[in-house]
């Protein structure tokens, strides 16, 4: 039997094979439980989860919390405009007062890289990232490889294109990590000034040209382009991004036809990804919503069912 | 290790709980099997087979997992694996036959009690267990049982089936220096 040891989820790069495995097969139970007419089950009943998050996050956080709340958890969230952080308290400040009011696990989202980190090393609670700068965003991650799974049923030997703004997305780097560690065959496209220096060492295929990324793709995943980046001259301009890289139904047959085609959303129809294909039946857009809760109960059982203090 | 129960035995226990069920409840109707897994699952199966041998009637049969019911969670050192419930079948109104294949403190029975009645309000749930070794922390007890097994609590019971473990079907004592 697989045996779990981490306190924390801070970055996919720290999880073996078998623990990926682990979350993939706890995730698949929990997925049931949603599914029923009583969504809850008493598993983390008494426990704590904070959710801080200092950026924006509409998905990310109702996720995490309708997880922690089928699990029989109390949560409480603290969302940066209105918290101490714009008073100038410190984040760690911030995460020892948390953990002054017994919180047993804080779900941290920052845009500076390694903020999850900070408070893992200074606290004693569990920390899960649910987005650090562009560096992590485990738990997308998973979501990610556990609806590849479920739909393709195996994640072995796959083909995977990821396609946009590599080098800002931390979404990028999660299922690179976690899917290289499955043996699937990872592809990353974008233009040029958008892929990150040296990237090919995290075991991933390199191209700028979309025909040979999407080519015989199992999975087609497109990356939110993020407008702003046009202002900071990564980008000549948005419609010379949408001639080259947008995935359109044309384009989606390079991939084989049954391919699926995901985007972790926001999602702006028409820059990255063609309306007909984000409504097409290839689509799984909204089942990585569903199966972001179940993953994120996983993730949650995973690191609270057991006395943690060790 | 003490051999309590040959494969022989545990058939005849499966075959006669089968019957025992029918009578009690006056044939098939709205009577569903629900196994605890592991092994209450793959006794379940047995059950319902035997059932359908007997009366020629295929009765709805689920699997439970009681993990995420258990009142140990925040004290066990490892959290144990949680896998798939699948009973695909509404439970409301029905009568639900629970089946284990240890019934010892009752705990594990309570928590699946827990688990089902968040399925929905069965008529009637009864419980069958393979083997009462007693030593009960709760007030529960089974309406069917293969073998009543006087135990020491020191001792432990090991219950091995084709389906789950390599060998043939058994009921093992063991004392505690073999553990």
């Amino acid at each position: 039997m697989p045996k779990w040891t981490h306190k924390h989820l801070l970055d996919l790069q720290e999880m073996s094979r078998d623990d990926i495995a682990l979350i993939l097969e706890t995730a698949k139970s929990f997925k049931e439980v949603s599914q029923r007419e009583v969504k809850k089950v008493p598993a983390l009943r008494g426990k704590t989860v904070a959710l801080l998050f200092a950026e924006p996050s509409t998905r990310t956080r109702m996720s995490f919390e309708l997880a922690a709340k089928r699990l029989s958890a109390d949560t409480l969230s603290i969302q940066a405009a209105a918290s101490s952080l714009v008073k100038g308290e410190t984040l760690l400040d911030t995460a020892l007062n948390i953990q002054a009011m017994n919180v047993d696990l804080v779900v941290v989202r920052h845009s500076a890289s390694g903020a999850p980190q900070i408070i893992a090393n200074g606290t004693q609670m569990a920390v899960v990232n649910a987005g650090d700068g562009c560096r992590s965003h485990p738990t997308q991650g998973l979501l990610d490889i556990f609806t590849m799974n479920e739909r393709i049923g195996k994640l072995e030997g796959i083909k995977v294109a990821i396609v946009g703004d590599i080098l800002h997305s931390r979404v990028a780097r999660s299922n690179i990590a976690g899917l290289t560690r499955m043996g699937a065959h990872v592809v990353v496209c974008g233009p040029g000034t958008l892929i990150p220096m040296g990237i090919e060492a995290m075991g991933v295929q390199v191209t700028t040209r979309i025909a040979e990324a999407l080519k015989d793709a199992d999975v087609v995943m497109a990356l939110r382009m993020q407008k702003e980046r046009q202002q900071e001259a990564y980008l000549p301009t948005v419609s010379e991004y949408v001639r080259e890289f947008c995935i359109t139904p044309d384009r989606l047959r390079y991939a084989k036809p049954n391919a699926i085609v995901m985007h972790p959303g926001p999602t702006n129809r028409g820059v990255e990804i063609a309306a007909e294909v984000a409504d097409g039946p290839q689509s799984v857009i909204l089942d990585q919503v569903t199966n972001g809760i179940a993953v994120r109960m996983a993730v949650l059982y995973l690191l609270l069912g057991r006395k943690a203090k060790v | 290790m003490t051999k309590v129960m040959d494969s022989d035995q545990v058939r005849r226990a499966v075959t006669r709980i089968a019957h025992e069920i029918l009578e009690r409840n006056k044939g098939v109707e709205d009577v569903c099997i629900v196994g605890i897994r592991t092994r209450g699952a793959i006794l379940a199966e047995r059950i319902h087979k035997a059932i359908r041998e007997i009366e020629g009637a295929d009765v709805p049969c689920g699997i439970l997992d009681i993990n995420l019911y258990r009142d140990d969670l925040a004290v066990a050192t490892r959290q144990p694996v949680v896998r798939e419930t699948l009973i695909d079948f509404d439970i409301t109104d029905k009568t639900i036959v629970l089946v284990d294949d240890v019934l010892y403190t009752g705990r594990t029975i309570r928590a699946a009690l827990a688990a089902l009645v968040d399925l929905g309000r069965p008529a009637v749930i009864q419980l069958a267990a393979l083997v009462d070794r007693g030593h009960r922390e709760l007030p529960i007890r089974a309406d069917f049982v293969g073998k009543n097994i006087p135990t020491s609590q020191s001792q432990k019971v090991k219950v091995t089936l084709r389906e789950a473990d390599s060998g043939e079907d058994g009921v093992f004592l063991q004392e505690a220096d073999h553990a």
